[in-house]
């Protein structure tokens, strides 16, 4: 099961850091999302793994799960799916606005710098 | 007076929404209720700073859950005083904006001003790692709001560079984290700072890595060298208060490395020893040096204030990299006269737009204002650039002093003082073009209509870079109380025992079972 988890934050790490290279709002902001999901997974691992165990105290039981680790995920669901929602709608108001989906402003750079100019 | 710890996060938490649901339609109320919030923070936030000011550590558990357990926030000498700055500044950010009518040029600037605040007074005070995440997504998803408002094509393109840069952060925060937790079992500060000295030696991997993360986190939030690129073009772009409000959120990163490594990560302790020294001060040097080539080669007002910033945050990097307590006492007063310079500047830049077509630093005719502006630009000037007589050069002197005796001494000497040539020689540049250079200029072509069109700006805009400027002016005239208060913080943050014990042995619920955990 750990090497499941851990390839799995793994792949899921991997291929958001490649999606975030692409530097599109699209492909950036679906890369985002794959590492909030990486990074949520690794949080609940951080509490350790472990199968079916309960998390609040009760008599008779030995093995816990970490109750913590489950909040914390929550809460960073909570928050990222609010930030990819906001970020969703400022992009498409670039795009829109622009009619350019790219992220790094290498390419509006002539019309930013010297436009202004004239 | 415990209770009042918690009063700078819940009044603009309060107040922010009922401003969106009461006031949506009434700038007038809405301006009555942000100028009435930001004084009551004000009061409390000097009242709590009073209170710290002998070194009182004032702790408020919430829900009454003890502190390995609850979430707490704490109240010292270092965190009261980064409120009432933030207050302060809030103060005269918001009479700019109203001045400048920036707040009506969009819709629901008060109510996402309020909710920044909340966040950054929050992230000032709290004692817990994981609260302090959330209270960074608090304030950067108020500024994301501020950011963009008012829209315009280039403002949300930035917006959105903004935005992914800092979602990226938030992703990395949380690696560290979890990181954290999986290697040491809580995430309460001062927990946190027994749990790592008992690590054993031979397993000190995970928490080396979330060490280094979290650096790298709030690196990238003080905008430290390798992970500046978000900086300049969000801060040129974002609408002037809210740019200057922003001075201090550079500032929430240098917090929080001073709070981290200080405390949990020491100077002292063998897991991360040569962390600072290693990485931080050379990026420290290298984003001083970068900032200020950056002041002499940018070709618009707004960027060159930009890169002044990125330079004053490298500085108070180099500051807090060394680690002494004469260095952070050094690296606070600087943190306090960077936060009032830089926004000083940000409001300026805006003065001079007003009248002009654009901010590239070409010379053009004279605008109405331009004389008093250009006083008020010559006075920030000289402060962000550390000429004497202002506070900047206070700074910079005591930071030189404390590096004095540093095995890096050459380096940092070298660097500030070159960067510190370079950084005057782009302001007068700036400065010289702008305002000598457009007497020569001749009068354009409809001159009675440019004039008409653009009326000075408004009095009370000079009114809050005044107050600012002003503020400046008494950092460098009570420098020497100011200095000393500082040494107070710094004692302070390297004797974390009181604050540790505070935390941790003041009684609540769950408090007991600690042995059998």
């Amino acid at each position: 099961m750990e090497l499941l988890v851990a390839s799995a934050i793994g792949i899921l790490t991997a291929g958001g850091i490649y999606l975030m290279l692409r530097l599109r709002t699209f492909p950036v902001i679906l890369g985002i999302s794959l590492l909030t999901y990486a990074v949520n997974v690794f949080l609940f691992a951080s509490g350790r793994l472990s199968i079916g165990a309960p998390p609040i105290l009760r008599d008779g039981i030995e093995v816990y799960a970490d109750p913590l680790p489950q909040a914390l995920v929550l809460t960073a669901i909570v928050i990222s799916f609010g930030m990819t929602a906001v970020v969703v709608m400022i992009a498409l108001g670039a795009y829109l606005g622009s009619d350019d989906d790219h992220v790094d402003d290498a390419i509006n750079k002539p019309s930013t710098g010297t436009g202004d100019a004239t | 007076m415990t209770h009042w710890i918690i009063a700078p996060v819940v009044l603009p938490a309060l107040l922010a929404p009922f401003i969106v649901l009461a006031a949506r339609y009434h700038i007038g109320i809405q301006r009555v209720f942000s100028i009435a919030g930001v004084l009551a923070l004000i009061f409390v936030a000097a009242g709590l700073a009073w209170q710290a000011s002998d070194g009182t550590i004032t702790l408020y558990q919430l829900g009454d859950w003890a502190a390995p357990f609850g979430i707490v926030l704490v109240a010292d000498r270092l965190s009261t005083l980064m409120v009432l700055l933030t207050a302060v500044l809030a103060l005269f950010v918001l009479l700019y904006a109203i001045g400048s009518e920036w707040d009506n040029r969009g819709r629901h600037f008060h109510a996402l001003f309020q909710f920044q605040l909340m966040g950054i007074m929050g992230a000032f005070l709290t004692g817990d790692l994981f609260n302090l995440f959330v209270f960074f997504e608090v304030l950067l998803i108020a500024s994301y709001g501020l950011m963009i408002h008012s829209g315009g094509n280039a403002r949300l393109r930035a917006g959105v560079q903004y935005v992914l840069f800092n979602l990226l952060g938030s992703t990395l925060f949380l690696f560290a984290l979890g990181a954290i937790y999986a290697e040491a079992g809580t995430l309460n500060m001062a927990d946190l700072a027994q749990r790592v000295r008992l690590i054993d030696g031979a397993e000190t991997v995970g928490i080396r890595l979330a060490a280094v993360l979290l650096l790298l986190v709030f690196a990238i939030k003080a905008a430290v060298l390798p992970l500046h690129f978000w900086l300049p073009s969000s801060y040129a772009e974002a609408p002037a208060p809210v740019a200057a409000l922003f001075a201090i959120m550079t500032k929430v990163g240098a917090y929080a490395i001073i709070r981290v490594y200080t405390m949990i990560f020491s100077p002292d302790l063998d897991v991360t020893a040569g962390l600072h020294t290693t990485w931080l001060m050379p990026a420290a040097l290298a984003s001083l040096a970068i900032g200020m080539i950056g002041v002499l080669a940018a070709r618009h007002l707004d960027r060159l204030v930009a890169f002044a910033v990125i330079g004053s945050m490298g500085m108070v990097m180099v500051a807090i990299s060394l680690f002494t307590p004469t260095s952070i006492t050094a690296a606070l007063y600087y943190t306090v006269h960077s936060t009032l310079a830089a926004a000083a500047l940000f409001l300026i830049v805006d003065l001079v737009r007003t009248g002009r077509a654009d901010l590239n630093l070409i010379a053009q005719p004279v605008v109405p204002g331009a004389a008093l502006t250009s006083a008020l630009f010559f006075l920030a000037a000289i402060a962000m650039a550390g000429l004497p007589p202002l506070s900047g050069f206070v700074g910079k002197l005591l930071v030189l002093d404390a590096a004095f005796s540093t095995s890096a001494a050459a380096w940092i000497w070298a660097v500030v003082l070159s960067s510190s040539l370079i950084c005057v020689v782009g302001f007068s540049r700036a400065g010289s073009t702008l305002f000598w250079k457009a007497k020569s200029m001749p009068v354009a072509d409809e001159p009675a209509e440019t004039t008409a069109a653009t009326p000075a700006p408004a009095t009370l805009s000079y009114v809050a870079v005044g107050g600012l400027l002003t503020l400046l002016v008494a950092h460098t005239v009570f420098a020497g109380p100011a200095t000393a208060y500082m040494a107070d913080i710094s004692d302070q943050l390297f004797n974390p025992e009181p604050y540790i014990e505070t935390v941790l042995d003041t009684p609540g619920k769950l408090s007991t079972p600690k042995e059998g955990y």
